[in-house]
């Protein structure tokens, strides 16, 4: 076991989405700089989109849409509660992005004319564009950062940022899942990209590794940033998706809505009109799978046969290519059964929702030299498009930063506590198995955190949680894989404890079922039409704040603002003759 | 009297499979093994042939899908058949 010291000036954790373009882009603003990409996995096939993904979900294409409309269906999906700055910074940059993956070679569907060919599947706007061919993103993303000479190390975890003497950033820390080697990394700039918290909540098959999310990403940025005294924004506003029960995996109606596609119950029956993920989406969803019409279905059995075979080209090798692999087994056939869903257990990601660690226009987090991008950065329903775009803006941002800038220095303590830290599961002789606390502490993520939420029923989990951190202190692990897991409850057991922090501190229900408060179930715009951002205090301890909105650089009418909150399909009493 | 701690190794069906006779891992291949998100594929010294070490799989596929000898199977976990 041997320890490494390290010194780069910008280092990217996470080389999913965001971390290859921020790396890239880093080192393409300054050639000269020393830019470390690492990751827990292998960087060719890491992160949410290891598979490649079938469609760009918010793709705002001249012709199609505008930054405008796109800022104002964002804000109106998210309730109001936005910094639009850092959407609309997203949404005019969003085509220059497009053009530079179609440059590099992501393939992206074009009509006749050669013009993208953008579908709808949001309430209001234009703004999904498929990529049937989109299973070579992380190849295309690998041989950028060869041509940028980005130095890569593969299977490091990283656990703990390093502060300089004024709390900016000044380095990270963690250990290779392999040999359990210690690496120091000094650095001036960091830039976190390591997704979402997708080990939060356990799946309804109670499979712990059968996440929603890539499990890689189990909420180590969250933590990392948290400890680092960086502010976290919104994070009550939970990550909940539609998905096929069991496999639960995205069916997908953004690819199939555009095609014919839809949200049924019971019957077979449309009961929304929009299947383009949000809160009140999830709300209505959640009422359906609950109700005497339930459960709720994806339904294409009426389509046509060539249309079928279109979606299962798609489905069954983009993004999540095991899916048709489960239906063959459960004999579904998309031409002559609709396709059981569920909703998939909680998580924080504002890729999907609005949870992470609070970022400006530029992905500059609270904490100075300390970056965020992709999934784990609070510009909500950011997407693919969205990590690659902050990812951008942080890899340039970054390198103006630490240009002319001088190393931080070490402060030696934080290091040998958090050597102590890691490495104390690997000497425990009996220690508790990671996988048994991970999950018990998921467990109960579920029967105390997970929507429609009960006050007190969080406030027992905070006391189970509390219980959950004596017992971080008795893990024990039996090689350098397990000490990875181990490292990653400890990081699941801090985000459990900031959703529940942060779900009891807004009283009051907002962004449907994301935040639905049994015992507070109106929304309050008096009091609650801010953020609500949670950091670690002086004093060490979880703390929770308000901040006022920003104001609005795209304004929105009145009569828009209740766009999706009118989402259930109207139905009339009566059958009306034909 | 001492109480003595012990432990139970619980049995588990794993999802991916390895075609020996075409595994080549024991000609330096390690793609499998490189590629897993999770990590969870290893070389077992007795055959030199690729294995899963570790029930926690996503069912993601790379290890199938970059296989340059088509020996890698990835089937559903058995929990969520």
């Amino acid at each position: 076991m041997q320890t490494h010291e390290l010194e780069y000036d910008i280092v990217v954790v996470g080389g999913g989405t965001a971390g290859p373009m921020a790396a890239v882009k880093a080192k393409q603003r300054d050639p000269n700089l020393r830019v470390l990409l690492i990751d827990k996995a292998h960087v060719k096939r890491s992160g949410a989109i290891s598979m490649g993904m079938d469609g760009l979900n918010n793709a705002i294409i001249p012709g199609h849409a505008t930054p405008e409309q796109y800022t104002k269906e964002i804000t109106v999906a998210n309730d109001g509660i936005v910094n639009q700055a850092t959407i609309y910074a997203y949404a005019r940059h969003s085509f220059t992005t497009i053009e530079e993956l179609d440059r590099w070679g992501v393939k992206f569907e074009k009509d006749h004319t050669g013009d993208y060919a953008v579908r709808k599947v949001h309430h209001m706007g234009a703004y999904v564009l498929p990529m049937p061919e989109g299973h070579d993103v992380k190849k295309v993303l690998y041989r950028q950062l060869k041509r940028a000479r980005v130095e890569i190390t593969n299977r490091v975890v990283a656990t703990r940022l390093l502060n300089g003497p004024n709390g900016e950033i000044a380095g990270v820390m963690g250990f290779d899942c392999r040999t359990a080697d210690f690496y120091v990394i000094r650095a001036k700039a960091v830039i976190l990209c390591c997704g979402a918290a997708g080990r939060l909540g356990l799946p309804a098959s109670g499979y712990l590794m059968g996440t929603y999310e890539n499990p890689t990403n189990a909420g180590d940025g969250y933590a990392m940033a948290y400890h680092a005294g960086a502010e976290l924004a919104n994070l009550e506003c939970f990550q909940i998706n539609p998905l096929i029960k069991d496999y639960n995996g995205p069916a997908c109606a953004y690819v199939t809505g555009p095609l014919g596609g839809y949200t049924a119950n019971g019957k077979g029956e449309r009961f929304i009109e929009c299947d383009y993920w949000s809160g009140q989406m999830m709300w209505e969803f959640y009422q359906e799978l609950q109700s005497g019409n339930g459960p709720v279905f994806l339904k294409l059995d009426h389509l046509a046969e060539e249309t079928i075979q279109t979606i299962e080209t798609i489905l069954h090798t983009n993004e999540r290519p095991s899916r048709g692999r489960f239906h063959a087994r459960r004999g579904n056939d998309y031409r002559s059964r609709m396709i059981e869903m569920h909703i998939s257990e909680i998580g924080l990601c504002s890729g999907h929702s609005a949870s992470g660690v609070w970022v400006d226009e530029h992905a500059r987090t609270s904490v100075q030299g300390l970056y965020a991008a992709g999934d784990m950065a609070a510009v909500p329903h950011n997407y693919m498009l969205g990590a690659f775009t902050y990812g951008w803006f942080a890899g340039e941002d970054a390198a103006a930063h630490v240009a002319g800038r001088a190393l931080p220095a070490l402060d030696a303590s934080q290091i040998e506590h958090e050597r102590a830290r890691i490495f104390a599961p690997l000497s425990r002789e009996h220690g508790l198995p990671p996988a048994q606390v991970e999950y018990k502490l998921r467990r109960f993520v579920n029967d105390y955190l997970q929507p429609p939420k009960v006050t007190r029923r969080m406030e027992i989990g905070l006391q189970r949680f509390a219980e959950i951190r004596e017992d971080i202190e008795r893990l024990g692990a039996a090689d350098p894989h397990e000490l990875m897991r181990a490292a990653e409850v400890a990081a699941i057991l801090d985000c459990a404890e900031m959703a529940a922090r942060a779900s009891l501190y807004r009283t009051e229900s907002r962004w449907g079922l994301y935040h639905h408060r049994v015992d507070f179930p109106e929304r309050n715009e008096e009091e609650w039409f801010c953020h609500a951002h949670l950091k670690k205090d002086a004093s060490g301890r979880m703390t929770s704040f308000k901040k006022p909105v920003e104001p609005y650089v795209v304004p929105v009418d009145e009569s828009e603002r209740g766009a999706y909150s009118r989402l259930r399909v109207a139905r009339t009493s009566q059958p009306v003759a034909a | 009297m001492a109480l003595v701690p012990r432990e139970a190794r619980q049995r588990s069906s794993l999802p991916v499979m390895i075609d020996e006779d075409k595994c080549i891992a024991d000609k330096g291949c390690t793609v499998c093994i490189d590629v897993c998100p999770m990590d969870l594929l290893a070389i077992d010294p007795d055959t030199g042939k690729a294995f899963m070490k570790f029930d926690e799989c996503w069912y993601c596929m790379p290890c199938e899908r970059d296989c340059p000898t088509n020996a890698v199977h990835v089937d559903i976990p058995y929990l969520l058949r």
